[in-house]
């Protein structure tokens, strides 16, 4: 489904992403750990389409295509999802009404009719119960004063009802209490088939008790240096990044 | 940055939507002013005595006065004696009903998408059509007259109800008000009026569209709004113009009285032509619109949605005078390209517990400037009156300028007075993050920017506000920064 080969990137002349390679196949959810500054983020966001990142080696293979060739709104489109480590907010704007015309343009690009209202609030009633978000929250602004779970809460939500073929989570863990994240996992876990992946970006061990992946990587300077099964994670909580980092330095 | 610029350039790929003329005749006077002009538009329209005497007198008060600098717009002086202050579409006789209009008329007003063939009274909304000088046509007249309430042009209210117009132009913004409302009842050419009995509850929304069409033709329209006791009105205008190189001045007036119990809704959406994007072309928006709330607990709203105009000038005010009266005013300024906008309101308070609340929106993009100018001044007289102002700036990209100039006079310690003001960019994070939704760019800006605007926009009626949110998306088109 994805095949990223030796992708570099920078930001102005910071290069942060200094060659990785990750084959995700469906059905598969891949962990990326690392320490902080180690490019994680920056993954996430070049994969997802941000123009600040400059790509400047390397490819991403996505369902055969070239991903780095199309707008940040035609990848979504492609079904590429990213659930961002800060929502941002949209003042006047209700998260029915972007999802409404998030949808819409998707389904269009797509070929597919656009739904009208009834068929729009029928999705969404089945996608709110699946992850457990109340209406009150989504007649709101988007964001607008929501709590930091609101927020994530939100964002597998919109992951529900655009059902992509590839999520990207980056730090979806950041700011949640353990009731919090237990709702957001469930939710991500629902939304699991054989035919979609998952990316989990972290920092802490935590989040992958929940969302159980068959693989992790570790991220260091820019680089996949270390891959293993779930059990890695456990190993990196227990021992922190250090060991990593002097394997790299000897390496 | 150069995708910035590459954005901001493309803000001008779209034209201006009514950027048409029709090729009407028209029976003109010759250029520049003096009293013998002011008389030929009365003559041209079998004004009464009193109604010429009424304009000289205006003139020789404007001839004294001089135009005001105060506002923070820049623009060439204005030759006043090369305008052309009176422009009518020829037609052999006054038309009796829309049969005799000519068809060319009635197809320049369905171009707008303004139906004055009563064929589709479904919409529900009494229309008094303007075009350069002279009202053409007013639809569901005599369906309004069962009820008593008058919707006609102001030329045939000056005709027809002669006592109604004595007792009450200039009652709210007298000749001597400034300088272009003294410009235009020396010269205003046509406008409506609308009389709503004690009472009465209108039953539709009555709406003016106004309409420039000649060359080098000023537009300068009048409209009176009396509601009695207890009366209550929504009233709509509209305006258009064609794209030309040379600047055209409209100054208009708007007066609004409003009785005991009455309650006044007036909503604009102004899309006059702005000017190219060097700036060249357009119309100057000189405008006095004013309500007098003279009895106790009357209320009037203005709502106005601002995208057109090469400079706006424009604070539709309320005095407070009655007790326990209301004034409301709610703007969405666009500015784009080289537009300039100096617009705000003025609210009075002179009664006792009058209340007051102001809502301004601007957006500026391009090299656009845009001004809110609002003054709110509670008398001392007017014990326990409040205030409550809200005043935003949107910003798109990093060539236009937001300005805010409140003041605030209070002269009694029992009122209260809240201003809050805030300014933002749209984000580029806002607009990614709607593109990771599969939400393109145009689409983007226009849902920002309409969730930005929403409180204004719901105050306007139903069919207006699907215009006014599609007339955003327009303005702004490429605009991001």
């Amino acid at each position: 489904m994805l095949s990223i080969k030796n992708l570099q990137a920078r930001i102005g002349d910071k290069q942060i992403l200094n060659g990785i390679n990750l084959d995700v196949k469906p059905g598969e959810v891949h962990a990326i750990m690392g320490p902080n500054g180690s490019g994680k983020s920056t993954l996430a966001s070049v994969l997802a389409g941000r123009e600040e990142f400059e790509v400047t080696g390397g490819e991403v293979v996505y369902n055969g295509k070239d991903l780095l060739e199309f707008s940040p709104e035609d990848r979504a489109r492609e079904g590429v999802f990213l659930a961002f480590q800060y929502p941002v907010e949209i003042p006047g704007v209700s998260t029915i009404n972007f999802m409404k015309t998030a949808v819409n343009q998707i389904r269009k690009y797509r070929g597919q009719e656009t739904l009208d209202a009834v068929s729009f609030l029928g999705l969404m009633k089945e996608k709110m119960k699946l992850v457990e978000i109340d209406q009150s929250l989504l007649n709101r602004s988007l964001n607008e004063g929501f709590s930091g779970g609101e927020k994530k809460r939100n964002e597998i939500f919109q992951m529900a009802m655009l059902e992509p073929k590839l999520s990207i989570l980056d730090e979806t863990d950041s700011g949640l209490d353990i009731d919090a994240l237990k709702i957001v996992a469930s939710g991500v876990n629902k939304l699991r088939n054989s035919n979609n992946a998952t990316i989990v970006v972290t920092h802490y061990q935590r989040l992958l008790e929940y969302i159980v992946p068959d693989f992790v990587h570790v991220l260091y300077k820019g680089k996949i240096v270390k891959s293993g099964g779930k059990e890695l994670a456990l190993e990196l909580e227990a021992k922190g990044y250090d060991w990593i980092k002097d394997e790299v330095a000897v390496a | 940055m150069s995708k910035d610029n590459q954005l901001l350039e493309e803000l001008t790929s779209r034209e201006y939507e009514h950027g048409w003329n029709v090729a009407l005749e028209t029976d003109s006077a010759p250029k520049g002013l003096n009293e013998d002009i002011v008389r030929f538009i009365s003559e041209r329209k079998n004004e009464p005595e009193w109604m010429l005497e009424w304009r000289l007198k205006a003139f020789r008060l404007w001839s004294k006065m001089t135009e005001p600098k105060w506002p923070n717009v820049t623009y060439p002086a204005i030759n006043y004696q090369d305008i052309i202050y009176y422009s009518a579409p020829k037609q052999s006789a006054k038309p009796k009903n829309l049969e005799d209009v000519d068809p060319e008329l009635i197809k320049t007003f369905e171009k707008l998408g303004i139906s004055l063939t009563e064929q589709k009274r479904l919409t529900g909304v009494a229309v008094d059509a303007v075009i350069d000088s002279v009202s053409v046509a007013t639809t569901f007249k005599e369906k309004l007259g069962e009820l008593g309430i008058i919707f006609c042009s102001f030329s045939e209210a000056v005709r027809e109800h002669p006592e109604l117009i004595k007792k009450y132009l200039g009652s709210v913004v007298p000749m001597s008000d400034n300088y272009f409302a003294a410009l235009n009842s020396a010269v205003f050419s046509d406008g409506s009026f609308c009389y709503i009995p004690k009472g009465v509850r209108c039953p539709m929304e009555l709406s003016t569209y106004f309409r420039i069409n000649a060359a080098n033709t000023g537009q300068f329209e009048r409209t009176l709004i009396v509601a009695e006791e207890g009366s209550y009105v929504s009233y709509l205008e509209g305006c258009t113009a064609p794209m030309r190189d040379e600047n055209q001045l409209h100054a208009a007036v708007v007066e609004i009285y409003a009785m005991k119990d009455a309650h006044v809704k007036y909503s604009t959406v102004q899309n006059w032509y702005p000017g190219d994007k060097e700036g060249k072309g357009g119309i100057y928006n000189f405008v006095t619109k004013r309500a007098l709330c003279a009895g106790d607990n009357s209320k009037v709203s203005w709502t106005q949605v601002e995208t057109g105009s090469a400079i706006t000038w424009k604070y539709p005010s309320c005095v407070l005078k009655g007790d326990n009266s209301s004034g409301e005013f709610y703007s969405v300024a666009v500015t784009n390209n080289m537009q300039q906008a100096d617009t705000g309101t003025k609210m009075i308070h002179i009664g006792k517990n009058t209340k007051s609340r102001i809502v301004s929106k601007g957006i500026s993009a391009g090299k656009s400037q845009n001004s809110y100018r609002g003054q709110v001044h509670i008398m001392k007289r007017a014990e326990g009156s409040r205030n409550f102002s809200q005043c935003d700036s949107l910003l798109m990209g990093d060539q236009c300028g937001a300005h805010t100039f409140p003041y605030i006079d209070v002269e009694n310690s029992t009122s209260k007075v809240e201003h809050e003001a805030t300014t933002s960019k749209i984000g580029e994070d806002q607009i990614f993050y709607c593109q990771q939704r599969g939400i393109d760019e145009e689409s983007a800006v226009a849902l920002i920017v309409n969730g930005y605007a929403k409180e204004v926009l719901n105050q306007l009626p139903m069919e207006f506000a699907v215009e006014a949110q599609k007339l955003l998306a327009l303005t702004l088109e490429g605009s991001v920064g």
